[in-house]
């Protein structure tokens, strides 16, 4: 779809898609991203995560390949004991569909905001950000299972020493970023409500959903590669 | 449907991407319950993981209406990361022969 912008002198240029946009963007005497500027701030910072996350992943791999010890069996070390059955990673499970929800309710936020109703707006972040809250609350009870069971950073009963390490690493700075984001939605949600935004637009709550939902995209990761491989 | 100021979009699209995300989050969930194991255990966890991934990028993160020129910067960097771990899996690799050779069962002990 053709965008436009202003040239110099105030009149409105088309502006090129595909690769002739691509060079044109790169090469033109401008700015090259046609967003506001913290948007590509917070892409540009997401990136830098996403090779920070994908070093973990790949080191965590990397002992996993090179251990000759057994793996400890992730379906069974998070299972629980509900109902007098044991039901594998079902705390798991449930986290994940916990950030995917939180994931909704950021997304209809962002709807509101430039819909410019600020009340929906304030509510929804608050819904995300005590779904995150939970998030967290549950993953420090993993993390106390898992200790009161003897996991280590160096050595644990069940198999591989490395097993400890990956997951105290990788998940420990996965919650870390749960935790800052839930503080991130709060502030963010306060001044929406308190009116701040109300001449500046509604960018930010786009910007605070691109971290929140890229929070649920290393989830999807570590789901997928740490507990279900 | 995208403006200077920001993405636009109407929210039913978000409801469906939600309810996508629940089913597909569920497939993987009971790719363990029922305990696949094997090839198809690997291929159904990537493929879900690729999918979720990838309608939270298009969707929920609007990667799908931004321009190419911001697309790219963004999406293409990560790829290379799949040289990273392909290197990584063939050290795994030797570094685990390396150490059945050495330090497995019936493996010549190391004389100074």
């Amino acid at each position: 779809m053709a965008q436009e912008e202003l040239s110099p002198d105030g009149t409105a240029v088309a502006l090129r898609d595909g690769w002739d946009g691509v060079v044109a963007d790169w090469s033109a005497d401008k700015q090259a991203f046609s967003v506001p500027w913290g948007k590509a701030m917070m892409w540009i910072f997401l990136l830098s995560d996403t090779f920070i996350f994908s070093c973990f992943l790949t080191g965590y791999m990397t002992v996993r390949i090179s251990t000759t010890e057994p793996w400890p069996i992730p379906s069974e070390v998070f299972a629980l004991n509900l109902f007098g059955q044991d039901i594998p990673l079902i705390l798991i499970a449930i986290m994940t569909f916990i950030l995917i929800s939180s994931s909704g309710t950021m997304a209809m936020a962002v709807n509101f905001g430039y819909a410019r109703e600020r009340k929906k707006v304030a509510i929804l972040m608050v819904i995300t950000a005590l779904f995150g809250a939970s998030f967290v609350g549950m993953q420090v009870f993993e993390w106390s299972k898992l200790i009161e069971e003897g996991v280590r950073p160096w050595s644990n009963p069940m198999g591989a020493a490395q097993f400890g390490s990956s997951f105290f690493m990788i998940t420990g700075f996965h919650g870390l970023h749960v935790s800052v984001g839930v503080i991130y939605l709060l502030t963010v949600a306060f001044k929406v409500n308190r009116g701040d935004y109300e001449e500046r637009g509604y960018e930010i709550v786009e910007i605070t959903g691109l971290y929140w939902h890229f929070v649920d995209l290393v989830w999807v990761f570590i789901f997928a590669l740490f507990y279900l491989w | 449907m995208s403006t200077e100021t920001g993405q636009v979009h109407p929210i039913s699209l978000y409801l469906k991407i939600w309810g996508l995300l629940f089913i597909l989050s569920a497939c993987s969930y009971a790719v363990d319950y029922f305990d696949f194991q094997g090839y198809l255990r690997w291929f159904l966890i990537i493929t879900f993981m690729w999918l979720k991934a990838g309608l939270i990028v298009s969707i929920f993160m609007h990667m799908a209406w931004e321009r190419m020129a911001l697309v790219y910067a963004i999406l293409l960097p990560p790829m290379f990361l799949m040289v990273l771990v392909g290197m990584m899996a063939i050290e795994g690799g030797y570094t685990t022969l390396t150490r059945i050779l050495f330090f497995g069962p019936g493996s010549a002990p190391i004389v100074h």
